[in-house]
């Protein structure tokens, strides 16, 4: 670990250390959930970055995350359990696409498409639960209108005080860290650099005797569980789950996400959520309509001009024109 | 004996429009190899051509007629603006027509309203014993058979249907031969976007027309077209077949939900035991 990254880390800690000390109420959960979404966009960043498998059903997976944490939460009121099991839960999903994507050796876009095809069968089904008899034990689904009343995340057991505004937004961070961490570590591991070589070539790989198909399934169970995480903390945050979280903009906020961030750098991911998510909290007050455009127009714009994102082509130039060590300009 | 015909009617009614609506996306996707995400918006922009031209007093065929060529030239626009600068990049294809797909919901809601608007069904029904048929259902599996035929009899024994195959195996033969490969991209382009409008326009009366309607098609289109695999026609016919048989005959004993999950459930499975006639089909092309 080079110094710069070291003090980059410290920065981040004391970043979120300090930074609810600055902020107004309000704030502090709007930028509580930024953190949860950071985890989601850094699931694809990982899965996509890192493996290169380009995956649609990243909300998806969050969005069962949300449902799983908010049928055990409210059936049990075992909340860490909850929150475990819907990260376990979408796991258990990104393993049986994946066993039939990976090892059916469907290709790169297909996919693709599958994870997609997937996310919109999951809007159409959990919205025509809006029947009371669709209920699991206490919970019911709610059709269009969601899952209400979802018990906030409570780490001192069912009776215990459910956490407030500054320890959400605490453990979000803390949890963003620590998986940003992981997912470093994991990166650089000798798993993360048979993950890259699939990336690059992998073909190659499978020639050189790596079982790829085994990986690839390990690395989109992994990253689902990372996404399904981020949806438990996000039922836990609004106490309510419904199934936009299956729906298009949905998906595609995602992806801009991390293209903005510039895709394989991780830390990357989270800076393009926050920003893209502060700049839409800005223009939310235009109205969801202009906000829906304005992403698909991103989207395109991203694509056809800065195809390795807006992050890493903003560091280019800025390092360009201060004429930076290539070194450091690399590592950003 | 009644009840035998009328639910034949049925299921045939049910691939019919399977095969409709993935037409245009087996010619765009399936031929030449782009993903084209916002071939549901295509659907859907086929569908206010026709609300638009009866607003204006015109009959509901001609509004259908006219759809093709409005959204083949809708479609063609995007081809020159957009997807020509991504041929061979398939990935920034699919997050650019995703782009597209978002933008264009949110520019129809914005001029023409979030409202579902309907279109009356034209031709009303027969009787057919104790059971009433819609005749409209009757004339959408004409139209649709119709189509097929044309499509094959264009790709397979004319030649400029001759030189689009050429053209997705080999451009630089045909660009040896004089033809210049990007006009023909081009022109298949809005041959599979007119056959989407086409698409949009027959359903318009079924499905009632909103800015959204394309999501409701898009998963469907695609996995039929994935599952069809290598011929294009006669894949997307195939599919749409084993896929609207299994769909329609879920939704008659249990909900439409469940009707697509079984279909997404089955196509699953397919993709899973045959992934030679799909995934094998890119890796050859490209």
């Amino acid at each position: 670990m080079s110094r710069l990254e070291l003090g980059a880390w410290a920065l981040g800690v004391l970043v979120l250390v300090v930074l609810p000390q600055a902020l107004s109420l309000f704030q502090l959960v709007q930028y509580t959930v930024f953190m949860i979404y950071a985890l989601l966009a850094l699931s694809l960043d990982f899965i996509w970055g890192i493996a290169g498998i380009l995956s649609f059903g990243q909300a998806a997976l969050f969005g069962i995350g949300g449902y799983v944490y908010g049928i055990v939460a409210i059936n049990f009121g075992l909340t860490p359990l909850a929150l475990l099991a819907g990260a376990l839960a979408p796991a258990a999903a990104a393993g049986i696409i994946g066993y039939v994507a990976f090892y059916g050796r469907v290709g790169s876009m297909y996919f693709a498409v599958v994870t997609l095809t997937v996310t919109l069968i999951l809007y159409q089904v959990m919205g025509s639960t809006a029947d009371p008899r669709y209920a699991v034990g206490a919970a019911e689904l709610g059709g269009y209108n969601g899952m209400t009343n979802i018990p906030s995340l409570s780490l001192a057991g069912p009776a215990g005080q459910p956490v407030g505004p500054a320890e959400g937004f605490y453990l979000a961070g803390g949890l963003l860290l620590l998986v940003l961490a992981s997912c470093v570590a994991l990166a650089r591991s000798s798993y993360g650099r048979v993950l890259q070589g699939i990336r690059e070539n992998e073909r190659r790989m499978e020639l050189l005797g790596y079982d790829v198909r085994w990986r690839k399934l390990l690395a989109f169970a992994i990253s689902a569980a990372i996404a399904g995480l981020a949806g438990g903390l996000f039922a836990s945050w609004g106490n309510f789950i419904n199934p936009e979280v299956f729906s298009l903009p949905q998906a595609a906020i995602v992806v801009i996400w991390v293209l903005v961030g510039g895709r394989g750098s991780l830390w990357g991911a989270v800076l393009g959520t926050v920003l893209v998510q502060y700049l839409a909290s800005l223009l939310g007050q235009a109205g969801a309509t202009y906000t829906t455009v304005l992403l698909g127009v991103m989207l395109i714009a991203i694509v056809l001009l800065f195809r390795r994102g807006l992050a890493p082509a903003l560091t280019e130039a800025l390092a360009h024109a201060v004429r930076r060590r290539p070194g450091m300009a690399a590592r950003g | 004996m009644d009840q035998v015909l009328v639910t034949a009617v049925g299921v045939l009614f049910a691939i019919s429009t399977l095969v409709l609506l993935a037409l245009g996306l087996a010619v765009i996707f399936g031929m030449m190899g782009v993903v084209n995400l916002a071939q549901g918006e295509f659907l859907m922009l086929g569908a206010y051509t026709v609300l638009v031209s009866t607003s204006h007093g015109l009959p509901v065929w001609a509004g259908m007629a006219l759809a093709p060529f409005v959204v083949g030239a809708i479609g063609v626009l995007f081809e020159r603006s957009i997807i020509r600068f991504l041929y061979g990049r398939p990935l920034d294809t699919m997050l650019a027509t995703w782009g597209l797909s978002l933008a264009l919901v949110g520019a129809v809601t914005l001029v023409m309203g979030p409202a579902t608007e309907g279109i009356a069904t034209p031709l009303g029904s027969i009787e057919i014993g104790r059971y009433s048929l819609s005749v409209y259902r009757l004339v959408v599996i004409a139209i649709t058979g119709g189509t097929v035929l044309a499509a094959y009899l264009v790709l397979g024994h004319t030649r400029a249907g001759l030189v689009a195959r050429a053209t997705m195996q080999a451009p630089g033969l045909v660009a040896a031969s004089g033809v210049d490969p990007r006009h023909v991209f081009m022109a298949t382009f809005g041959v599979g976007a007119a056959l989407a409008g086409l698409a949009g326009a027959v359903m318009a009366p079924l499905t009632g027309v909103v800015p959204s309607m394309g999501l409701a098609f898009i998963a469907k289109i695609f996995i039929t077209v994935m599952v069809g695999g290598s011929t294009v026609l006669l894949g997307t016919a195939a599919s749409s077949g084993v896929l609207g048989l299994a769909e329609s005959a879920v939704s008659y004993v249990s909900t439409p939900i469940y009707g697509q999950v079984a279909m997404l459930t089955l196509a699953l499975v397919l993709l899973r035991l045959l992934p030679d006639g799909i995934s094998g089909l890119w890796r050859e092309r490209r």
